[in-house]
């Protein structure tokens, strides 16, 4: 009978790699544990607009600075005279206030937490999009042509590198969010999300371009890569076709660690206040606006704090458990020794 | 090794320079952040403007202003546009805090990264191993501002025991340094913990299944003597290289955390001087930054190069 370890068929028998994969990471109980916590972290995200209007009846940004809130006949002030918010009302004023007030301009924390959610989720995933765009392109025409146009990707791949990479976002993002961004037609406001997904999404794109760069240069070798450049392919079909599907599953991994770098990076820059502008709230800039809370209201640090945290735990685990899944080679090379899975084979992402 | 050496030079010098093209580049194509607007004040007279402008020669051609700064730069005449002082003299009083920063956070992570990286790899499958892998994902999944704040909290503001920032010259009272320093330390350590102890380990697990090691044990070496000399050994090179990056780049991680604890080096400089859009020693600071990142880059290639004889310098460059 032919050979089966760890209860894997040999792909003698199985279907795609793809479903390999998928059967693999079916059977990896952590990773999709971690994906259900991302799931309901992003679902948490996404009912913000009903919360606020159903539950909570006021807005992310609306300000509650002189309200008073009626518990059982009793009145709590929303900000006290001492600046000092109201804290967790639970369900006690009706899911207004859930998780208290922000700060001096007393705005609902819970609706904030969960818009601010929004804003991060957003900027993660369009960063880590761009990046991985940018970074399988160039790596991808780096690799292939070789030559020339090698040596300039490479070299400006260099520059950025030698960057110390929050300094250069930290400088980007100052210069763009006091004068906002204007190239041609495509014109962004200073206070606009989309200059720091820029920004987020750039500053990493040698970090992925590079090794994606390393695997084109093996791969071009390739008898079939040789088998279409003799059928006359020309270069953006071999790149494309021939060239790109065997970069897929590096690809995919690469994108989950870029959507967790993104948002750590996010946090970090709007924590600097060169990242999301106010009035709008992202998890950075909420954590930011909670440090000056820090000893009378430590929830206000805490809780964005601890959504990230685990926004970024689920994504990086279930990236590994991805990882694993695609390259059943390292996995079963440890599997042999050790019965665990865990492999780094992707190398370059750096902190 | 010589023609080596001297190509590498040259690459050094040409990255350095476009670094710090695009940094002028950045804060000079930014029309709101006209320094003689700025450093004029609000109800400015044209006349005054004019005169800054002609002081600083902000009206020069911006090749000219930027082959000025340069030369300022290394001759240690840079002045700032704001706070009106020398910037390599802040720099180098700066130096202290941020090196003791630095240095002491590599300390840390180097010798805690190895240390849970090899037991994590010779427990494999074992609970202590599944332990030390959750906490490694979670030391890299580890917004800084947020292990800082916890930190702070729990530790300066409410037990009191370690005192909030503030460097201490290791010279004046070395207790004292440590005892202001441990909790910065930590928290720029935190995730390179994390990332290093995960690198070791695979790197020792890939390494057991090799038929060297295979062949170490099968000429009947001791198990300590295999996992020492063989697996240990080579399991260490790659981390050579990711240590070398990480240090030279650490400067980016020292502004936050010199920020969040009022550590007084370079890195709260930088920020200082962001936040007022000071070109000067941004420029000055980013080149200091970008110099070690390359620097360290070097010393990576030359160590690879000594720790495996299989790398000649010379062929194989690229």
């Amino acid at each position: 009978m032919a050979s089966e370890t760890n209860g894997e068929v040999t792909p003698a028998v199985a279907g795609s790699p793809w479903r390999l994969a998928w059967r693999r990471l079916r059977r990896n109980g952590v990773a999709l544990a971690f994906l259900g916590l991302f799931g309901l972290i992003v679902v948490f995200c996404l009912a913000a607009p009903l919360w606020a209007s159903e539950v909570a009846h006021t807005g992310p940004n609306k300000s509650h600075t002189l309200k008073k809130l009626h518990v059982g006949g009793e009145e709590r002030e929303v900000v006290n005279r001492e600046g000092k918010p109201i804290g967790p009302q639970w369900l006690e004023a009706g899911g207004r206030f859930f998780l208290g007030a922000d700060g001096r301009l007393g705005r609902d924390e819970m609706v904030r937490l969960m818009y601010g959610g929004r804003t991060s989720l957003a900027i993660g995933f369009a960063a880590a999009a761009l990046t991985t765009i940018l970074g399988t392109l160039l790596g991808l025409l780096a690799g292939y042509y070789g030559g020339w146009s090698d040596t300039l990707i490479s070299r400006v791949m260099d520059v950025i590198w030698a960057f110390p990479v929050t300094l250069l976002a930290i400088s980007l993002g100052l210069a763009l969010a006091v004068g906002g961004l204007q190239i041609g037609p495509l014109q962004l406001s200073g206070s606009s999300v989309w200059i720091t997904i820029l920004i987020i999404g750039g500053v990493y794109v040698p970090y992925m371009a590079r090794p994606i760069r390393g695997e084109v240069l093996a791969l071009r070798e390739k008898e079939f890569v040789e088998a279409a450049e003799a059928q006359g392919a020309a270069p953006a079909r071999i790149m494309l076709k021939e060239l790109l599907p065997n970069l897929s599953s590096t690809i995919i991994v690469f994108f989950a660690l870029n959507v967790a770098n993104a948002m750590l990076l996010e946090a970090l820059l709007s924590f600097l206040g060169v990242g999301v502008q106010p009035p709008n709230g992202s998890w950075g800039t909420m954590l930011s606006s909670g440090l000056d809370l820090l000893s009378s209201a430590p929830m206000l640090t805490y809780l964005p704090g601890t959504m990230i945290l685990l926004t970024v735990l689920a994504v990086n685990v279930f990236a590994d458990g991805l990882r694993d899944a695609f390259d059943p080679k390292s996995r079963l090379r440890i599997e042999a020794h050790s019965g665990l899975s865990a492999a780094e084979s992707i190398e370059g992402i750096a902190p | 090794m010589g023609r080596f050496a001297i190509r590498r030079l040259i690459g050094m010098v040409a990255v350095l320079f476009a670094v710090s093209v695009i940094v002028f580049l950045v804060f000079n194509v930014i029309p709101s952040s006209d320094p003689a607007h700025r450093m004029a004040g609000r109800a400015a007279s044209p006349r005054l403007i004019a005169s800054i402008n002609q002081e600083w020669g902000f009206d020069d051609p911006l090749p000219q202003q930027y082959l000025t700064m340069m030369e300022k730069v290394f001759s240690g005449e840079l002045i700032s546009y704001f706070g009106r002082e020398n910037v390599d003299e802040r720099i180098l009083e700066g130096i202290p805090a941020t090196f003791s920063l630095c240095a002491g956070a590599a300390v840390i992570w180097l010798f805690f990264g190895l240390l849970f990286g090899y037991l994590s790899a010779m427990k494999a499958g074992g609970p202590l191993d599944r332990a030390l892998t959750i906490a490694a994902v979670a030391g890299l999944s580890m917004p800084i501002p947020f292990l800082a704040a916890i930190f702070l909290n729990y530790l300066t503001y409410k037990t009191e025991i370690f005192p909030s920032g503030e460097y201490v010259d290791l010279t004046a009272n070395p207790l004292e340094w440590a005892n202001h320093l441990v909790v910065p330390w930590i928290t720029l350590a935190i995730l390179y913990v994390g990332f290093y102890s995960r690198v070791l380990r695979s790197n020792m697990l890939d390494a057991m299944n090799e038929d060297y090691v295979r062949t170490a044990r099968a000429k009947g070496l001791s198990e300590r003597r295999v996992i020492r000399r063989h697996v240990l050994r080579n399991s260490l090179v790659p981390i050579v290289t990711l240590f070398g990056l990480d240090v030279g780049a650490l400067l980016g991680g020292a502004i936050v955390v010199e920020g969040l604890f009022n550590v007084n080096g370079i890195g709260q400089y930088a920020y200082e001087s962001l936040k007022n859009l000071d070109l000067p020693p941004i420029m000055a600071i980013t080149l200091f930054g970008a110099f070690f990142i390359v620097l360290f880059n070097a010393l990576v290639d030359v160590a690879y190069a000594w720790l495996d004889p299989r790398i000649r310098l010379g062929t194989s460059a690229q």
